[in-house]
């Protein structure tokens, strides 16, 4: 999105319930400032993300998502991130053949410890979509409202 | 068509001072669904939860937005609110504006754009929220104590005396943990055995507490109410039924020189042993480590003298399985390895002792009998060095411990004092960064040190002790005084810092409850569920949790106690509704959800259905048990169908909150 | 006086607010009695904008660069680093620090070993 004339990104954050959006809440308990552009969307568990979510947040125009969760072997259900970095391994690998840059896409382990980390997690993520710019390959024009 | 109301809390100045809560208000107004929009100081307070109610019954609303702080602080808040007010409480969503909107940001008109969109989100989401009713699952009536320390075992006591059966899991053959080694307590100076052993007698003899000593968990299944725990009893190679505790055996084991781990290795035991006279149980165990007739097959000695017959050679690690509503962690503490703070000289000199192994030193139990003697040449040492946050408070990593260990400078002052009051002619250094005596008559006990017995505190640090001629040379810092100290000592006694016991870590995982980054158990809320986990049915006592003196170990094991007797006298808890659902018409029985769910709640059944021209077909199906299903909706990205939908979290849902958020 | 502070934390990389006053440094110092600034006060005069007074003292150059306050101090601080940075804030001062080298050999203290002599054995002793 164009702002004034600068680039503002459109940032999606998945967070897992147990470990990442208590994460997140943290680093806001401890005002921790991030960009605004992430915006958070709670999931239950890293593995209820649907790579379709991930296609449909391009499509409407994001430019970049992230995924977070618990710490491998930490998951609330056992398993559950294990899952997810699979599904996300192969993911990635579709989009980058499809031309969307490794970067715009990432998954990050953050437990409800690490406010900090998300922080700083999210600073560095705006910053590097920020420096690839919008993401026009896989946005769906019909999608735009104006 | 939904009727939404939106709410935006000003959360005093919280979110009010970075969100212009006005503004998110009237622009939420416009969106579709929404028939009624406010904002209102406090909504969690009486009157703002009564605006909710009114509102709901005034326009009709079916579904409810609430705009405020984080749904893991108020989302059942409001939840019974909106049931209070006749609406389904799963038709209330929260938009996160404080910890994720109005704290992070500062430029108000940022923090206000974000908030609208966080709305629209969760608006788009509760558009296409559904009532959901929550099933219930039964409460297995026993709980479970993992670590049989003071904190084990006052939780065991407390849960027994509320008349159910407890279990407690200890890893050492006996009972007692930490305390059993500790001579004297602070700020009393009363004998630790002597208020601790009666109760590790009253959890052998109460009737509810079963102990599994040399023991450990070895897997957790299930959830909250229904837990299914395995335990492995290591072979101690002495049958448990038939050893009467006499001690025969460890008087005549051959095998003499096994460091005697109840007194940290400074003196020897048996390869057979009891760990100290008043252990519960009190049976011997065989070290297998050092045991001659198990390494090498030649000896036999203990089970000649036994005249009970219980050795037993050929015990074999053996595994109970036991169902459990609620589990509590008590696993408790160590003091840190020190090899890397080799200034203080604790690797090369034995003179050089942890403020563990001074309370060894001190026991009339210990292995000088209670005369304070220099481990190295068994004189009566003159002078005595204390060195405080030795690990703690460091910038942590390679450093040490980055926390204050809490406990050291109370039984540092308590050293201090007993050394002056049974050796007069002792001199007594203690080098402090800060005195933290916070607690009830804490401070005026360090006083009495100070001013009663004529302790040298010193503000500084050592920087070094070089062992020398059977002295020690410590050079320290005395800031107040403003000059470098150069003292010959005896002793030099290391408050080392405490770290959390190792076994913790495995166990998190099994128990999937959460750790903070230097491994202490995160309790749910910090100030107001501090000894409950953030995984429900997991409780949390001692400090496993965090450091903690006795008083406040037995505070927190009543409290944890408390939390579970709450658990267990409820017959069947209320699950979680937001589980998944299979659509059977799009089901094609492929199998790939039960694959992937880690419960084990999907299964398939052989279902008719109607086909074409008045045919019947049969079709496999899945099929998910709510009670089992925890929702953590594995099986909806597995399904190649679609048929798999997590309610609560379904994919329409946070499709259109992608689109809420990327518009 | 900030900006020259912030100076001192730019060269040296270090944190002195990370100092929680333990005195390990100075415990440490082998060349305590030679300071009138010992390691401990140094940080906390960087801390508290006494930078001038620093950089006037002579306590500066009795400083080995052992670096054994930096190898011990709990926190991170290395006052080792800041006493190193305030040397240099010194040098980059224009016009008041251009020492000829005919002077120098007066300002050494005979009974101390030489700067680079202590750096040289502590770059070779492994």
């Amino acid at each position: 999105m164009q702002v004034n004339g600068q680039f503002q990104p459109t940032i999606v954050a998945f967070c897992c319930n147990w470990c990442s959006y208590a994460g997140a809440d943290l680093s806001g308990t401890n005002r921790l400032q991030y960009p605004a552009n992430v915006k958070i969307i709670r999931i239950p568990c890293s593995c209820r993300l649907n790579p379709m979510f991930i296609l449909r947040a391009f499509q409407r125009g994001a430019d970049g998502v992230i995924l977070c969760g618990c710490h491998p072997g930490d998951c609330h259900y056992t398993t559950g991130n294990y899952y997810a970095r699979r599904r996300m391994t192969l993911l990635f690998n579709m989009l980058e053949f499809l031309g969307i840059e490794r970067d715009r896409t990432r998954v990050e382990w953050v437990s409800a410890a690490e406010g900090a980390k998300f922080a700083a997690t999210m600073n560095e993520f705006v910053e590097t979509i920020t420096r690839l710019g919008e993401n026009k390959r896989l946005e769906d024009l019909r999608c735009k409202s104006k | 068509m939904q009727r939404i109301g939106v709410f935006v809390c000003w959360c005093g100045s919280n979110i009010a001072a970075t969100v212009d809560v006005e503004a998110v208000a009237e622009a939420l107004s416009h969106e579709a669904g929404v028939v009624f929009s406010t904002n209102y100081q406090y909504m969690c307070s009486q009157a703002g939860q009564e605006l909710i109610q009114n509102a709901i019954h005034e326009h009709k609303l079916t579904g409810v937005v609430i705009c405020s702080c984080s749904p893991r602080m108020h989302e059942n808040t409001f939840r019974k609110t909106c049931e209070r007010a006749g609406i389904n409480p799963y038709m209330v969503e929260i938009a996160n504006i404080r910890e994720q909107c109005s704290w992070i940001h500062k430029d108000k008109a940022v923090g206000t754009e974000k908030a609208i969109i966080l709305g629209r989100a969760a608006i788009a989401k509760v558009l296409l929220n559904a009532p959901l009713t929550a099933g219930t699952s039964p409460v297995v009536k026993r709980a479970l104590v993992i670590g049989g320390g003071i904190a084990g075992i006052q939780t065991a006591l407390d849960i027994a005396d509320a008349g159910f059966p407890v279990d407690i899991v200890e890893k050492e053959p006996t009972i007692g943990g930490k305390m059993t080694q500790i001579d004297k307590t602070f700020p009393t100076l009363d004998c630790a055995a002597c208020i601790l052993t009666p109760k590790m007698v009253d959890a052998a003899q109460n009737e509810n507490i079963k102990i599994y000593s040399y023991s450990q968990v070895e897997a957790v299944k299930g959830f909250v109410g229904n837990f299914t725990v395995t335990i492995r009893r290591k072979a101690r190679y002495v049958d448990e039924e038939k050893c009467t505790g006499c001690g025969l055996c460890t008087e005549k084991c051959p095998q003499k020189k096994v460091p005697n781990a109840f007194n940290l290795g400074l003196d020897t035991r048996r390869a057979i042993y009891i760990p100290f006279a008043q252990a519960v149980p009190k049976i011997a165990t065989i070290d297998a480590d050092y045991c001659t007739m198990l390494k090498t097959g030649k000896c036999g000695v203990c089970s000649k003298v036994c005249t009970a017959g219980a050795i037993d050679y050929k015990q074999q690690d053996s595994f109970v399985e036991e169902q459990y509503g609620a589990i509590v962690v008590a696993t408790g503490y160590n003091p840190i390895k020190l090899d890397r703070f080799d200034e203080f000289a604790y690797s090369q000199s034995p003179d050089v002792v942890t403020s563990l192994e001074l309370e060894r030193l001190m026991n009339a139990a210990g292995p000088t009998g209670g005369t304070l003697l220099r481990p190295s040449d068994k004189t009566h040492p003159h002078t005595l060095v204390f060195v405080q946050c030795v690990g703690s408070r460091c910038d942590g990593g390679e450093k040490g411990k980055p926390y204050c260990s809490k406990i050291c400078c109370m039984y540092t002052a308590k050293h201090a004092m007993l050394i002056r009051e049974k050796y007069p002619d002792t001199e007594v250094y203690v080098f402090y960064i800060d005195v933290r005596t916070p607690g009830k008559n804490f401070d005026e006990f360090y006083r009495r040190a100070v001013e009663e017995y004529g302790v040298h505190y010193i503000k500084g640090m050592v920087g070094k002790v070089t062992p020398q001629n059977g002295k020690l040379y410590v050079q320290a810092a005395d800031l107040l005084g403003g000059q470098q100290l150069k003292i010959e000592a005896d002793m030099v006694v290391l408050a080392a810092a405490i770290e959390p016991d190792k076994s913790a870590r495995p166990l998190a995982t099994m128990l999937t409850a959460s750790m903070d980054t230097n491994d202490f158990f995160t309790e749910a809320h910090p100030k107001l569920r501090p000894v409950e986990s953030p995984t429900a049915g997991i409780f949390l006592s001692g400090a496993c949790q965090g450091p903690k003196d006795i008083p406040e170990t037995v505070a927190q094991a009543g409290a944890a106690a408390s939390k579970v007797i709450g658990l267990l006298v409820k017959d069947h808890l209320t699950c979680n509704p937001c589980v998944a659902e299979s659509n059977e018409l799009m089901c094609n029985g492929c199998s790939a959800c039960e694959k992937v769910c880690p419960y084990g709640a999907i299964s398939y059944i052989d279902k008719e259905f109607r086909g074409p021209n008045r045919t019947t077909l049969l079709r496999r199906v899945a099929q998910v048990n709510p009670a089992v299903c925890q929702g953590c909706g594995a099986c909806t990205v597995a399904c190649p169908s679609g048929a798999m939908d997590l309610k609560g979290f379904s994919n329409a849902q946070i499709m259109a909150e992608v689109d809420a958020i990327c518009k | 006086m900030r900006d020259a502070v912030e100076t001192i934390r730019r060269i040296s990389g270090v944190n002195p607010l990370k100092c929680m006053k333990c005195g390990k440094c100075t415990a440490t110092c082998p060349a305590y009695d030679e300071m009138e600034y010992h390691p401990h006060q140094f940080v906390d005069m960087v801390v508290n904008d006494r930078l001038e007074e620093l950089m006037a003292s002579k306590g500066i150059y009795h400083c080995l660069s052992c670096f054994a306050c930096i190898e011990r101090c709990p926190r991170n601080v290395k006052p080792g680093a800041l006493v190193e940075a305030v040397r240099l804030a010194v040098i980059r001062q224009q016009d008041q620090n251009h020492l000829k080298p005919q002077d120098i050999p007066a300002l050494l203290e005979e009974a101390l070993p030489q700067q680079a002599i202590t750096s040289a054995l502590r770059k070779y002793r492994r």
